[in-house]
């Protein structure tokens, strides 16, 4: 774990540069983590990244087919706003844990 | 007379029914298990049919042979459960009432959840594995196929028995070299996953096994529809990858009847306490197998090391102590890798597969993360112990909780 300035704030982040406490999350992070990314955060971005905290928030799972079914976004439409690999970067700009798959 | 109920009676339930009628007094209690169907699979069988080295007639026996004396079989639709009545309601207004109910409905697959993958070429050109109706199709298939690509697609996590596309795709390399068509048949391996498998160690092994093998591999890859006129099938950010010869893992679902009472997650598997298999929201309902929403593998070994806890757990809560047992997630899975030769992982939630010797430490006979000619035969000798062991629900030689012990960090 180590300590990195972003958008002129110090958050703690793990080696992947995910945050390990949501709390520090701003949306000023988001977009300096988004930017990071080579993603330019758009209202729409912002709607599912909603989603994706208070998702996280509860205790939920995140999947592809969860955020399909969310009414937010189809699952087409995410990877559009997060190309490559959506889920990973959706969480790392929501600030939340990268998911885990358990099998 | 208190009433003990289980859902399903497939490898979970079957062995429940057996551990608990010893456990639970005849005088005191009642045993009743539910389920649709009469006839047991052998489902670790399937992957072997479409090669030709299983026949149906080797992975079915009539689910009655496994039930012990003094337990009451309903073959029965269930409706559905209404756990504020303590009831389960089944087909045609049959009404069974319980003090503690076990769920042990398992997963399905749900093809019609990828549009197209149902469609015109289903069992012409498009295959599972996961069902007898599709291993059979396939071994057909097989018999007269000439060559071309060969894409097994694992459509969504989570599904059951993780491993069985691996083995799936190493048995297709053997068998076309068997057969001399290996140089006309192409192998690619598309998986949601970033690799072969979950965890490091594994999926760097395994990853080189399939390399090794010359086994394409094209990680990250969600699958949104299969085309069946171009043959191909597509990922939600447009990669396309395509095929002559399709073999599906499809969407694992739990039963329709969760949905129905309503208890399950958006894949209808069922919210489910990680350690001491109490159903999230319910008292005296508990959850085994492949039905629950546990963070580990679907598998029958899962079932298996779950159903010790289970069964003393059960006893707790019938008994009004606190749960004495807690599940670790433990796995075990011998992997078949082609030629008269095996790999085996032994994994639980916290401890990734490690290398090492598997039971005895240093001595074996098993190897972890090894290709061995003996893991081969510790995955045919399971059959047996499955029907005459396993199900009756007598001890195995393997400890339900995962051991650090002939583990290699």
């Amino acid at each position: 774990m180590s300590t990195k300035s972003l958008a002129g704030v110090n958050v703690d982040v793990n080696e992947e540069g995910y945050l390990t406490d949501a709390s520090q999350w701003t949306k000023e992070v988001a977009l300096a983590i988004a930017s990071e990314e080579g993603i330019e955060l758009t209202d729409q971005h912002f709607e599912v990244i909603d989603y994706i905290r208070n998702k996280v928030a509860g205790g939920e799972a995140l999947t592809i087919r969860g955020i399909n079914k969310s009414g937010v976004v189809d699952a087409k439409t995410f990877y559009q706003l997060f190309p490559g690999a959506p889920l990973k970067k959706a969480t790392k700009i929501a600030g939340v844990p990268k998911p885990v798959s358990c099998i | 007379m208190k009433k003990l109920l289980i859902l399903g009676a497939g490898t979970a339930g079957t062995m429940m029914a057996n551990k608990l009628r010893k456990k639970l007094t005849r005088d005191e209690w009642d045993i009743t298990i539910v389920d649709q169907y009469k006839t047991h699979y052998y489902q670790p069988g399937f992957l072997f049919i479409p090669f030709g080295m299983y026949s149906a007639q080797d992975v079915i026996k009539p689910k009655s042979d496994f039930f012990p004396i003094g337990v009451n079989v309903i073959y029965s639709k269930i409706e559905k459960i209404v756990p504020a009545e303590n009831q389960v309601q089944l087909a045609e207004g049959v009404v069974l009432n319980y003090d503690y109910l076990i769920i042990a409905t398992g997963t399905r697959t749900a093809p019609e959840e990828t549009p197209g993958l149902k469609d015109k070429l289903w069992y012409k050109e498009i295959f599972d594995f996961y069902t007898i109706e599709g291993a059979v199709a396939l071994n057909n298939f097989f018999k007269t196929w000439q060559g071309g690509e060969l894409v097994v697609n694992i459509a969504e996590l989570p599904y059951k028995c993780p491993v069985a596309p691996l083995e799936f795709v190493f048995f297709a390399d053997a068998f076309f070299t068997e057969r001399g068509l290996r140089d006309k048949v192409n192998i690619t391996y598309v998986t949601p996953l970033p690799g072969a498998f979950t965890k490091p160690r594994a999926t760097k092994m395994l990853g080189e096994l399939l390399k090794s093998k010359n086994i394409n591999i094209i990680p990250d890859f969600n699958v949104a529809e299969v085309n069946n006129d171009e043959k191909k099938i597509v990922d939600y950010a447009g990669k396309e990858v395509k095929f002559d010869c399709l073999v599906s893992v499809p969407t694992n679902m739990g039963d329709e009847m969760i949905e129905r009472s309503n208890m399950g997650d958006d894949m209808n598997f069922v919210p489910t306490d990680k350690h001491t298999l109490q159903a999230r929201d319910y008292k005296n309902i508990f959850v085994i197998g492949d039905a629950a929403n546990l963070p580990t593998s679907k598998a029958g070994s899962v079932a298996h090391f779950a159903s010790e806890i289970l069964e003393e757990n059960l006893m707790c809560a019938i008994e009004g102590r606190p749960y004495t047992a807690s599940f670790d997630g433990h796995a075990n899975c011998y992997i078949e890798t082609g030629y008269g030769k095996g790999t085996l992982i032994d994994f639980n939630y916290d401890t990734e597969p490690l290398a090492g010797s598997f039971p005895f430490p240093g001595v074996g006979p098993f190897g972890l993360l090894k290709v061995t000619r003996t893991n081969h035969y510790g995955k045919l000798i399971f059959r047996w112990l499955y029907w005459h062991i396993l199900l009756k629900g007598k001890e195995m030689p393997i400890d339900s909780e995962m051991q650090m012990a002939g583990k290699k960090l």
